[in-house]
């Protein structure tokens, strides 16, 4: 073999081993490579569980009408509509933040509620002016709100 | 077929004729996409003006991994078919690609803030998109490392090779894992899930990012070329001095 085809061969080589080495790291490291749980993900892992000790992410969508929020203290419900996680937050709020908005919530995970110390909004892929979005609400095809 | 393109005299015979059509398409396009983009385009409908960032954002991000394919495929060139002119194409490529992704991973840090509510997150997005940075920097670092110019292209060649691994986590990381990042929204299987309007200046600023690119590349490749030139005379000077002397 002509000593540029061996380079070629090794070359290949290389590149489809270490694939297979960064496939492999990244499945096992998958829990960690994740940015936040839905509630539904936190259930299936840790189960019944009341108290978790590590700070832990949780996103989903703020439920409709379970906003409260008294000076500064914001209470409301995260929901993957098939869980749901109520979650107290002390501090200021993203602009985005709104009930149907997609959010994620940092805290601790204290009696099945979170303590929240950072709260971010999520953004959809979805772009348009804002007379679309209202067009698109009026016409009950609207469902940028749900998809996240 | 490589070897036709990587002849010297061809690759400026050709690219002499190209790179007037890049510069001009670049200016226009750009111009023509600021004008839009910043002006003549609505507003997001929950990002307000914000969304304005998303014209340079999008196609910094699209440079950045782009340019990296470019850097990685002229390495492996530069490794298997050891063509001087692919070395030059990478050493050219390095400092662009960087220059993008620092712009990306800037802009993104500046929509952050007011719609996510912070600068940085260590999503698998965002890190990524670091990590091709430092590679980036990493090769540019390692090129110019050795006192022989040769071992620095080899090991840096080496290095851009192994760098590929990180695109295709980069372009599939907000489909593989939960992220802050929203997903594409322009290349999609059902399409765009942009505006028309907003479509339009995107659209322009990636075709004049692109050639804005290519051109600086071009001109990067030329200088380099006319330096190797200048240092083969000072040194065969050198040599006729020397036997001079003797």
């Amino acid at each position: 073999m002509k000593p540029k085809y061996r380079r070629l061969v090794i070359i290949t080589l290389i590149i489809i081993i270490l694939g297979i080495a960064t496939q492999l790291i990244l499945m096992a490291l998958k829990d960690n490579i994740i940015y936040f749980y839905s509630p539904n993900d936190l259930k299936l892992k840790y189960g019944e569980t009341k108290n978790i000790k590590n700070k832990i992410r949780i996103g989903g969508l703020v439920l409709e009408d379970s906003v409260i929020i008294e000076n500064n203290k914001t209470t409301f419900i995260i929901t993957d509509r098939s869980h749901q996680i109520k979650v107290y937050f002390d501090g200021s709020l993203p602009d985005l933040f709104r009930e149907g908005q997609g959010i994620i919530a940092e805290g601790t995970f204290i009696k099945n509620n979170l303590i929240a110390s950072q709260v971010l909004a999520k953004h959809d892929e979805n772009y348009m002016p804002p007379e679309v979005a209202e067009a698109l609400k009026k016409n009950g095809v609207w469902q940028g709100d749900i998809k996240q | 077929m490589f070897d036709w393109l990587a002849n010297p005299n061809r690759f400026n015979r050709i690219t002499n004729k190209i790179q007037p059509i890049l510069l001009l398409a670049s200016l226009i396009t750009i111009i023509l996409g600021l004008y839009f983009g910043l002006y003549d385009s609505p507003k997001d409908y929950q990002q307000g003006h914000a969304v304005r960032i998303m014209y340079v954002h999008v196609p910094s991000a699209w440079l950045a991994s782009g340019l990296y394919l470019l850097l990685a495929i002229s390495s492996i060139f530069y490794i298997v078919w050891k063509h001087p002119l692919a070395d030059l194409m990478s050493r050219s490529t390095a400092p662009i690609g960087a220059l993008f992704s620092l712009l990306t991973l800037a802009t993104g840090s500046l929509w952050g803030k007011p719609m996510w509510g912070t600068w940085w997150v260590w999503d698998a997005r965002l890190t990524s998109m670091l990590i091709l940075f430092f590679f980036y920097l990493g090769y540019i670092l390692l090129s110019n490392a050795f006192e022989r110019k040769i071992d620095g292209s080899k090991s840096a060649a080496v290095l851009a090779i192994v760098g590929i691994i990180n695109l295709p986590i980069i372009k599939f990381s907000v489909d593989w894992w939960h992220t802050l990042h929203q997903p594409s929204s322009l290349l999609k299987f059902d399409g765009p899930t942009i505006d028309g309007q907003m479509l339009l200046p995107l659209v322009l600023m990636i075709i004049g990012f692109c050639s804005f690119a290519s051109y600086i590349i071009i001109l990067n490749v030329k200088t380099k070329l006319i330096e190797k030139k200048c240092e083969a005379l000072i040194l065969k000077l050198n040599l006729n001095e020397i036997s001079n002397i003797r």
